[in-house]
């Protein structure tokens, strides 16, 4: 369902080339609920902008859903929903039912369809008391409620979920997380998320790519995440571990394969 | 396109329409600037009976068609040079993600319908010059094709201020000099300009094309720099290669993007 070869996204700053993302490679099958961690500025982020065709990569072949982001991202957009955690993509000044229904018409779907799809969504995560608030006057908590369910009306084949539990409070975050969970795997929907909040990863992803210095530094199973530093106690100790590791490890060359017990083997 | 176009415009106005005293305010401010602009044509006839060769109902016929033609793009994509707004606030990054042109998205966003009164009043101070003119029938069918050309060349600057800004954000005003600025430098014949600026707004930045070159041909006028009479039939091109070097400049813009950091 996704698909990275090589992908490489380098930016200039002042006349400086700098590699945000190089050589990614990796494959997400249809149905999979996988975990994008790295540190900030790990290029995270510039992988989710050009799988989702908002950034052009300048080198290698990306797929999502069988096309080519940046080229066909027209036909793209009505095959995968976005949701960034640190900003909202509603319409800011429109109440949210509003902005969900511009976005049944951007999508063209049928108005009978998303009548049935709002219905579900709003008893599943408690809609119906602010669908009249412009959005811009929304809790943290219930505009990402709002983004998710934006996110969902035209039923993607692929969900990319950009921090989607940033600030939010403990009863928000296990809501969402439960939410995700039974409904993409009611549809079989592919998820991508990233997130900084292991117990995240914990509750709703098998699977963890660890993106590091614009590279691949992982990607296997959780367990076999935690099997790299036997000695830690939590997840969070077994990432921060990585983490340090690949500052200490020199750049050039690339760091060395990781040890993975299980799960797809480790990229450099 | 042109249908996600009145979704969103018809979205945005329904918005706006919650703030009523906002609403008339900016109407009644739009009208006020427009008719400053043409208290200073009477001011100037007042004291003289031609400008750089033109009577009053031909200075009517040539600031009409330009206004007409700026406050309809203006309207309409006026929005699109504001671009650098949403490359810094992020916004361009939700509109990427829709199954919509995102050219269409940031022309139409806020959209408000306020600034319509201008060109109302500028479709008058067209229709009084031309009834007073006794255009000859022959002659007549340029000038709805004239203040469509200079749409277009309004909306094609627009938008190669958009492109600009994704190499330059932060320079909405570099733009603006040139749309702005443009609407002000056709609003008097051309006439009054040195030569020298005519010759760069025929050739360079075909701004002649909106109403000057096809208003002398309406007027049958000789062009006092000496191009043929038929130079003025050639606005459609001119303004159709004009929105293909903007159009092609969008999408160069949009490729370069590179949104902002997290």
């Amino acid at each position: 369902m996704i698909e990275a070869d090589e992908a490489g996204r380098t930016f200039t700053v002042r006349r400086r080339v700098v590699h945000a993302v190089r050589d990614l490679s990796f494959r997400v099958a249809a149905g999979e609920f996988v975990a994008c961690l790295g540190p900030n500025g790990a290029g995270k982020s510039t992988t989710i902008k050009m799988l989702t065709g908002i950034l052009t990569p300048t080198s290698g072949r990306i797929r999502v859903a069988g096309l080519d982001p940046s080229r066909r991202r027209t036909a793209l957009a009505r095959r995968i929903g976005v949701v960034f955690g640190q900003r909202t993509t509603l319409w800011w000044d429109l109440p949210l039912r509003d902005s969900l229904e511009l976005i049944r018409l951007l999508y063209k779907v049928d108005r009978k369809v998303f009548r049935e799809r709002l219905d579900e969504m709003c008893d599943l995560l408690d809609l119906g008391g602010f669908l009249a608030t412009p959005v811009r006057q929304l809790s943290l908590g219930q505009r990402m409620r709002g983004d998710i369910t934006a996110a969902l009306l035209h039923d993607p084949a692929v969900l990319v979920l950009d921090e989607p539990t940033i600030g939010l409070d403990v009863v928000s975050k296990a809501e969402v997380r439960d939410f995700l969970r039974r409904r993409c795997a009611e549809h079989g929907t592919t998820v991508l998320l990233t997130t900084h909040d292991l117990s995240d990863v914990e509750r709703l992803c098998r699977r963890v790519l660890l993106i590091d210095h614009g590279r691949l530094a992982f990607d296997g199973t959780l367990d076999g995440l935690r099997a790299t530093a036997p000695g830690a106690t939590s997840i969070e100790e077994v990432v921060t571990d990585l983490y340090l590791r690949s500052r200490t490890t020199p750049r050039t060359p690339p760091p060395a394969p990781r040890p993975t017990p299980d799960g797809p083997s480790a990229t450099a | 396109m042109i249908r996600t176009y009145a979704l969103l415009a018809w979205t945005w106005t329904r918005a706006a329409a919650q703030y009523p005293l906002s609403f008339a305010l900016m109407t009644v401010g739009g009208l006020v600037v427009g008719g400053l602009d043409i208290a200073v044509i009477w001011v100037i006839f007042a004291n003289t009976d031609e400008l750089a060769g033109f009577g009053l109902t031909e200075v009517m016929f040539l600031y009409g068609a330009s206004q007409l033609a700026f406050s309809l793009a203006d309207l309409l994509f006026g929005n699109v040079d504001r671009v650098s707004r949403h490359i810094g606030a992020g916004t361009l990054d939700a509109m990427l993600i829709r199954p919509a042109s995102p050219f269409v998205q940031v022309a139409a966003d806020q959209f408000t319908p306020h600034r319509i009164g201008r060109s109302i009043q500028a479709g008058a101070v067209l229709a009084v010059g031309l009834t007073r003119l006794d255009v000859p029938l022959g002659r007549v069918w340029m000038v709805p094709v004239m203040v469509v050309s200079g749409i277009v060349i309004f909306a094609a600057l627009f938008t190669l201020g958009g492109a600009v800004q994704f190499l330059l954000t932060a320079a909405p005003e570099v733009a603006n000099a040139f749309t702005y600025g443009g609407a002000m430098l056709t609003q008097y014949p051309l006439s009054v300009y040195d030569a020298r600026i005519v010759r760069g707004m025929t050739f360079a930045l075909p701004l002649a094309f909106v109403n000057w070159q096809p208003g002398l041909y309406v007027l049958g006028r000789p062009d006092p720099l000496g191009l043929p009479s038929w130079t003025g039939l050639l606005s459609p091109a001119a303004a159709l290669t004009l929105a293909a070097v903007a159009a092609l400049a969008w999408r160069a813009g949009i490729r370069r993007y590179r949104s902002t950091g997290s």
